[in-house]
């Protein structure tokens, strides 16, 4: 799951710290004068106070040294867990599936497994992605920090919390479960943290995700046939059409991104067009890529410049909030808005039959697919849990056939489909979503989102990004600017590596 | 305030008499603090220490590590201070506070004044009405402003569609989206919101200003404006220095707007210490580095307000 792609102005939360506006400067001034001595004796005082607290703070170097890191391939199960024989156990689970269907699925799971297992309870803490991201360092870093958690993939977070040997690796329990098996290898090495904890992609498994997610393209059914204006089946025949609609009156592409992150998706789909292959960029975003020093980059960004500047997105965009553009898509106001999956559900609510939605074109007609995709956050067993055993059946039971057809069931793609999906009208937008997942997976298409490249991506590619699409910042400086910063990261990386092998390795 | 008390010119002998009396009972001079006294404000003192000054220190510690928030730390020194003094990236959101602090200190006051000035000279009806919906946005949560202001200065919102109605379309912008107006955009929600509380404040200082100097200054052929540089402003010497003090602190530690409107955007056109702060603790990783800034946002709030109670005020110790 992308950083903070589910943050809407709704779920922000207020952080406006408690005034203390009471005026009492003033009266400091009627209180009778202080003989010199006592002034200064005061201050004195003040000042060590400070310097004490100060002290008190330095008594410890804050942070773990990576010593809790558990024994590589996790906890050495050797058997399928039973958690019936753990006896009594209660289990802490911290998510953020708070929306509509995807709360109630996890419901219905949760439900089952106590069903199961009467022995186990399971102590939910559902917050929204933002205040999850914000609060799960510190509950990890405490001594009873939850057993399992939703951790979010990249460097910032799930990379960070295997550093600090915060997470338990789960290899034994996808050999016992069969894990390895069930998930197609693209998305199951976006859970993988290197055992030195510098790189992700690779090495150990510390997680499972539920759900799978991508950047497609909704269509208003309505705003095509007005204009005249074929449903485009490859990406030629989709450029092909913004003229065309713009020609017609409509608006091609709705779009808004006062929120920032918004054009990271917009400009992946476009750079994945652009690129030679998948492995070009999904390479680099792994940090094991030729970077970012390519046509794919400065075409990707040269065609989001022109759709701005040719009016195929709305004026203004950047003053436009992701939310509101969502709603005026669906209030008529644009023939296409590519953005995720997570947008289905609500925009067929408002939409009904004029909704279509499908996969960025491929190149030719039926050609393989591909797009900016993943996954949703990762389930992951804490190192501090007592109860790795039961965690694990927990996964496995958050994540199997039977999951599958539940999130179906519930309007959420799971990240492996089950027979509900089957079942799921081919041509309604909910089968196109889940058939598309399925061929992206076939096609090995899915490229994951740019902002897991280095931990500080997201805020330089979204703040660039709003310059290319003020046409402030031209695309031959941001094919060099997301260079820079990928090599001085690699270089980084690269250093923290040689130091740590005393210089042997490379 | 300054009127020396009458009791103390009155019947010197009685005096005296009570100086010795006091004298013989306790040997410390009249007035000054006794020990037992820091037992009165000892709970307060705990408390404030356990919350205030701990954590401050654990922040200025935390300013001189190099600390992800998770793996072990290692020393630092100076190496954030010196990141923040030299990095553009790092000094642009001062920059940018400052600017704010026109819209946020200097434009409200300003305004606070021009009508208090403008309310106490001429008696307006519905003076109460109009009061409290100048003060109603103080009382609302900075969330509500920000989402409010967030929809009127949208390309589509209130603000755009005036402009179109009266003919002045070309100005119409996409206003938080531009990187020119962002900031200007952003500031002047903050004038909506206090100017309110400077006018509040400034209207019940004239109110305490005595209606003679005022008869005395039209009687010299004082016009509107002599009298307002002569009686007004500094009587109300005192109530600017707390509308300034209390309205740089709110531009100063500005999250909350930003937070909601633009995200610091576009680009980094709208970033803050404050915002800074948050993004570098929770987002990047980069604890040691927020820390530092919100130490330097601590030191500047801090200079700012002395300087405030020094020039304006008139304190001096």
């Amino acid at each position: 799951m992308s950083f903070r792609r589910e943050e809407g102005a709704a779920g922000r939360r207020p952080f406006r710290t408690p005034d203390s506006r009471t005026p009492g400067a003033r009266s400091a001034r009627t209180v009778h004068a202080r003989s010199p001595r006592t002034a200064r004796s005061r201050t004195v005082a003040a000042v060590a106070l400070a310097l004490g607290t100060a002290l008190l703070g330095a008594a410890c170097v804050p942070g773990t040294d990576g010593s809790g890191a558990g024994p590589a391939g996790g906890g050495g199960a050797t058997a399928v867990p039973d958690p019936a024989k753990a006896g009594k156990v209660t289990l802490t689970v911290w998510d953020q599936e708070v929306r509509g269907g995807q709360n109630a699925e996890i419901e219905q799971l949760n439900e089952e497994f106590q069903e199961k297992y009467p022995n186990v309870r399971i102590k939910r803490v559902a917050r929204s992605f933002s205040d999850l991201k914000t609060t799960l360092k510190l509950a990890l870093s405490g001594n009873t920090p939850p057993d399992v958690v939703q951790a979010n993939q990249g460097y910032a977070d799930m990379v960070a919390f295997a550093k600090a040997g915060m997470l338990t690796p789960l290899d034994d329990y996808a050999g016992l479960y069969g894990w390895n098996s069930r998930y197609p290898n693209t998305l199951l090495d976006l859970n993988r943290v290197s055992a030195d904890g510098r790189n992700f992609g690779t090495g150990r498994l510390y997680g499972l995700s539920q759900t799978g997610e991508y950047i497609g393209v909704y269509y208003n059914k309505d705003v095509l046939d007005d204009a005249g204006v074929e449903l485009p089946r490859t990406w030629a025949e989709f450029t092909d059409a913004l003229p065309k609609l713009k020609k017609a009156g409509e608006l091609p592409v709705q779009f808004g991104n006062l929120d920032k992150y918004p054009a990271i998706h917009t400009f992946g789909v476009l750079q994945d067009q652009a690129a030679d292959s998948p492995a070009q960029i999904r390479d680099t975003i792994l940090g094991k890529g030729g970077g970012f020093d390519n046509e794919a980059t400065e075409r990707a960004a040269r065609t989001l410049a022109d759709w701005a500047d040719q009016g195929y997105l709305p004026d203004g965009a950047n003053g436009t909030g992701y939310d509101d553009a969502a709603k005026k898509f669906a209030g008529g106001d644009g023939a296409f808005l590519v953005t995720g999956t997570w947008q289905l559900a609500d925009l067929k609510k408002q939409m009904g039959g004029k909704l279509g939605f499908m996969p960025p074109p491929p190149a030719q007609a039926d050609g393989p697919l591909r797009t900016t995709g993943g996954q949703g956050l990762a389930w992951a067993v804490t190192s501090k849990s007592r109860h790795p055993d039961v965690a694990a059946a927990y996964l496995e039971h958050l994540t199997d056939a039977h999951a599958a057809d539940v999130m179906t069931g519930e309007g959420v793609l799971p990240a492996v489909p089950g027979k509900a999906a089957d079942r799921v009208p081919k041509d309604s937008p909910d089968g196109q979503m889940v058939r598309a997942w399925e061929r992206l997976n076939e096609d090995d298409g899915m490229i994951p989102y740019l902002d897991y490249t280095t931990p500080t991506l997201f805020d330089t590619l979204s703040a660039d990004l709003q310059g290319v699409i003020e046409g402030s910042l031209s695309p031959e400086r941001l094919r060099s600017k997301m260079q820079d910063e990928y090599a001085a990261f690699r270089a980084e990386q690269g250093e923290e590596k040689e130091s740590a092998d005393g210089g042997t390795d490379r | 305030m300054t009127a020396p008390p009458a009791k103390e010119r009155a019947r010197p002998s009685a005096r005296a008499a009570l100086r010795a009396y006091a004298a013989h009972h306790r040997r410390r001079a009249p007035g000054e603090p006794r020990a037992v006294g820091l037992l009165y404000v000892l709970p307060a003192l705990v408390l404030y220490a356990l919350f205030l000054l701990v954590p401050l220190g654990q922040t200025v510690w935390l300013s001189f590590l190099d600390w992800d928030g998770l793996t072990a730390a290692s020393w630092a020194g100076f190496d954030n201070y010196r990141e923040l003094a030299t990095d553009p990236a790092l000094r642009a959101p001062f920059a940018h506070a400052l600017v704010l602090l026109f819209f946020y200190a200097v434009l409200p006051v300003a305004l606070g004044l021009l009508l208090a000035a403008a309310l106490s000279r001429f008696r307006v009806r519905g003076m109460t009405f109009f009061r409290t919906v100048l003060f109603l946005p103080q009382v609302l949560a900075m969330v509500v402003v920000g989402v409010a202001w967030r929809s009127i200065l949208a390309p589509d919102g209130l603000l755009n569609d005036v402009l179109r109605a009266v003919g002045a379309g070309g100005l119409a912008r996409s206003w938080l989206g531009d990187y020119t107006w962002a900031l200007p955009a952003v500031g002047v929600v903050g004038t909506w919101v206090e100017t309110g509380l400077c006018l509040v404040l400034f209207l019940a200082g004239a109110q305490r200003i005595p209606r003679e100097l005022y008869e005395a200054a039209r009687i010299d052929g004082a016009g509107a404006v002599r009298e307002f540089l002569t009686v007004t402003l500094p009587g109300l010497r005192g109530e600017i220095a707390v509308a300034l003090t209390l309205t740089i602190v709110a531009g100063l530690r500005n999250f909350d707007l930003i937070y909601i409107t633009t995200s610091g955007g576009p680009g980094n056109a709208t970033s803050v210490p404050a915002f800074e702060v948050y993004r570098r603790a929770f987002e990047v990783n980069e604890v040691g580095s927020a820390a530092a800034m919100g130490v330097a946002l601590t030191a500047l709030i801090f200079g700012l307000t002395v300087v405030v109670a020094r020039l304006v005020e008139g304190r001096t110790s």
